[in-house]
């Protein structure tokens, strides 16, 4: 399978088109927050007069309990919650597929211990122990938060380099690389690698909707992102108790995240079969009429 | 006679079998099961036999890309399974290897300029401006276009990614390369091809080869001298012609009698053998070949003893208890190079 035809099919598929511009839409408004949003996020507007009011010309979704602007805290939430999603799955892929291709490619005991451990972290209940993790830690900043998402999130994108691995490994090619005289090392990095990673691609593509969700719970919980940073969870959270007559603290932020989550998991899947597709279609094309 | 480019003495690799949780070594397949040969300089040692004879094994096992049992290789005077790491690898320049799947053997990330390039990198051979040069060269000499160098390797066909193979392993400038059947995933018309470059460059840089195969008529065009393998045992061993015109072991006369007769009208009687070839896991005792020989002299002594592989004419090895000599005991009607049918004189 080459680049170019997996490009080619990804771009005639309708499903990427819609959540490349969907998901471009969110990232500029992260980008350009300062610029498009009508109001400081964090600033009380007026405590009397403007707290919890419903959408209105002057404020599109509505202000929360703390008089502040709710598309302002929406804007700014995106970059908190795309910085914390695309950071966590960046480290967890990076790892875990480091560690995955590792195990498969050395093998033997190394394999062993390696995976063992992968097996021990999934028996773990994720959220449990994250909620465990920050209770004790107490107060955590953002950046703590990320790494620690990304800490529970290698497992998965692990498991499927490994596998790849394991079938690459004994390619022609990579025995030619050793039959050359190559470093271990090197045949890892140059032959190995760039021939495992479509699984972790599109594993950390699917992912990056779930670190959303998560970070979403964590920070309803009131364990995620703290007060007065926005995030799109911890909006939600500020209008929790209100439910029923703040309905636009939860609609909106609600809605940004089904959206992006959505968008997430429809490039996810396209690039899923547009790379297994091209597998499947370069072992036909190319076959050799003997044989 | 001076000492060979590359001695193999009772080459053994067997393959632990794992069961149960704990990977208990409940048994070994006897791939390879103790295999001797020397190659000399510039010369064609053709490997044959079925497919999971344990031929390819060997191959791989000589070059230690799979760490052989046990056993001996000695390689220009250099002990090969004794080498450390970095004595190893430099020995590879010399010991290169072509591939039988022309899709499986090139990096479908890399050009092919960049598959061609690396031996120059790892042994430091050329850089910059001269790699590129050399790149072009070699690209040359296996009959492709040097501006193809930066193309990738699913714009090419099965021949011309053959022949990129056979250019990686020239980089190295190697003087022995075992080709593991490299042209049986190819078309008749292609193999011809190939068959014909691997031999300009054995001529043009004194390359020696060990050249694993199935095809019987590739193996009488390219080898000189012919050794046949059967579940993971050398059972026969002599130079091409004699091997063609007179086998002497009853497993080679069978597997000659099946090649396919190149004019129409020749009729050949085959050798049918019976039974599949036995587990490597669970080889028969004595001669391994015994339960499907059809040798009229065949006692219960095949079963019993192991047949030494013995010069039984010069130059010709075989191992068989009991046919010594070439005189055959099946019609020499039936076999290849037979005398043409009356339908046709």
């Amino acid at each position: 399978m080459d680049g170019a035809s997996v490009r080619r099919r990804l771009v005639r598929d309708t499903r990427v088109r819609i959540a490349l511009v969907v998901l471009a839409v969110i990232a500029l408004s992260a980008i350009l927050a300062p610029h498009i949003a009508p109001y400081d996020p964090k600033q009380q507007l007026d405590i009397t007069h403007l707290n919890g009011q419903p959408p209105s010309l002057a404020h599109p979704f509505g202000t929360d309990p703390f008089s502040r602007d709710v598309l302002s805290r929406l804007i700014f939430g995106t970059r908190v919650s795309l910085a914390i999603a695309l950071s966590a799955v960046a480290i967890a892929m990076t790892f875990g597929t480091l560690f995955g291709a590792i195990a498969g490619y050395v093998g033997g005991t190394v394999d062993a211990v390696l995976m063992r451990i992968v097996d021990a972290a999934f028996s773990i209940p994720t959220l449990l122990l994250l909620i465990v993790v920050i209770a004790l830690w107490g107060d955590i900043g953002i950046v703590s938060l990320t790494l620690l998402i990304a800490s529970i999130g290698w497992f998965t994108v692990s498991r499927l380099v490994r596998a790849e691995t394991l079938v690459v490994r004994n390619a022609d090619y990579v025995v030619a690389a050793r039959a050359l005289g190559m470093p271990g090392w090197r045949v890892l990095v140059r032959h190995v690698l760039p021939n495992v990673v479509a699984p972790a691609i599109i594993a950390s593509t699917l992912a990056v909707g779930n670190v959303i969700l998560l970070e979403a719970g964590l920070s309803f919980l009131g364990i995620g992102v703290r007060p007065p940073t926005p995030s799109w969870g911890s909006i939600i959270q500020d209008g929790s108790e209100r439910v029923s007559d703040l309905w636009w603290l939860t609609v909106f932020p609600g809605l940004a995240i089904l959206i992006t989550v959505f968008a997430c998991n429809a490039l996810g899947d396209a690039l899923r079969d547009a790379l297994d597709s091209g597998q499947l279609l370069s072992s036909f094309d190319d076959a050799p009429l003997s044989s | 006679m001076s000492t060979p480019l590359l001695s193999v003495r009772d080459l053994v690799k067997h393959f632990p079998i794992k069961s149960g949780i704990f990977g208990k070594v409940s048994g070994q397949v006897r791939a390879v099961d103790g295999i001797s040969f020397d190659v000399n300089a510039a010369e064609t040692l053709a490997l044959v036999g079925e497919s999971g004879c344990g031929k390819s094994t060997a191959g791989r096992a000589i070059l230690r890309l799979i760490e052989p049992t046990s056993g001996s290789v000695s390689f220009d005077g250099h002990d090969v399974l004794t080498l450390g790491r970095e004595e190893l690898r430099r020995l590879r320049r010399k010991m290169q290897i072509i591939f039988q799947d022309p899709f499986s053997s090139l990096n479908p990330r890399m050009s092919i300029g960049a598959i061609v390039r690396e031996g120059l990198t790892i042994h430091k051979l050329a850089e910059g401006a001269a790699a590129d040069t050399r790149v072009r060269q070699l690209l040359d000499e296996v009959g492709l276009r040097p501006e193809y160098a930066s193309r990738y390797p699913h714009e090419f066909s099965g021949g011309q990614r053959q022949r990129v193979g056979i250019a990686r392993a020239l980089s190295v400038e190697p003087s022995f390369i075992v080709c593991d059947e490299p042209v049986s995933a190819l078309d008749v018309s292609v193999q011809a091809q190939v068959v014909n470059l691997l031999q300009d460059l054995q001529r043009d840089r004194g390359l020696a080869y060990l050249f694993i195969a199935h095809d019987l008529s590739v193996v009488e065009h390219i080898a000189d001298r012919v050794a046949v393998m059967y579940l993971g045992h050398i059972v026969e061993l002599a130079p091409v012609d004699m091997l063609f015109d007179m086998p002497i072991m009853p497993y080679t006369q069978a597997l000659l009698s099946a090649v396919p007769a190149p004019e129409p009208g020749v009729k050949r009687e085959r050798i049918l053998l019976t039974g599949d070839v036995p587990s490597p896991a669970n080889p028969p005792s004595g001669c391994v070949f015994h339960p499907r020989c059809q040798h009229p002299a065949k006692d219960e002594e095949c079963a019993r003893v192991v047949p030494p592989l013995e010069e039984k004419t010069p130059g010709h090895w075989a191992a068989c208890i009991k046919q010594n000599a070439p005189d055959f005991f099946i019609p020499r009607s039936a076999l290849h190079r037979s005398v043409p049918s009356p339908v046709n004189s």
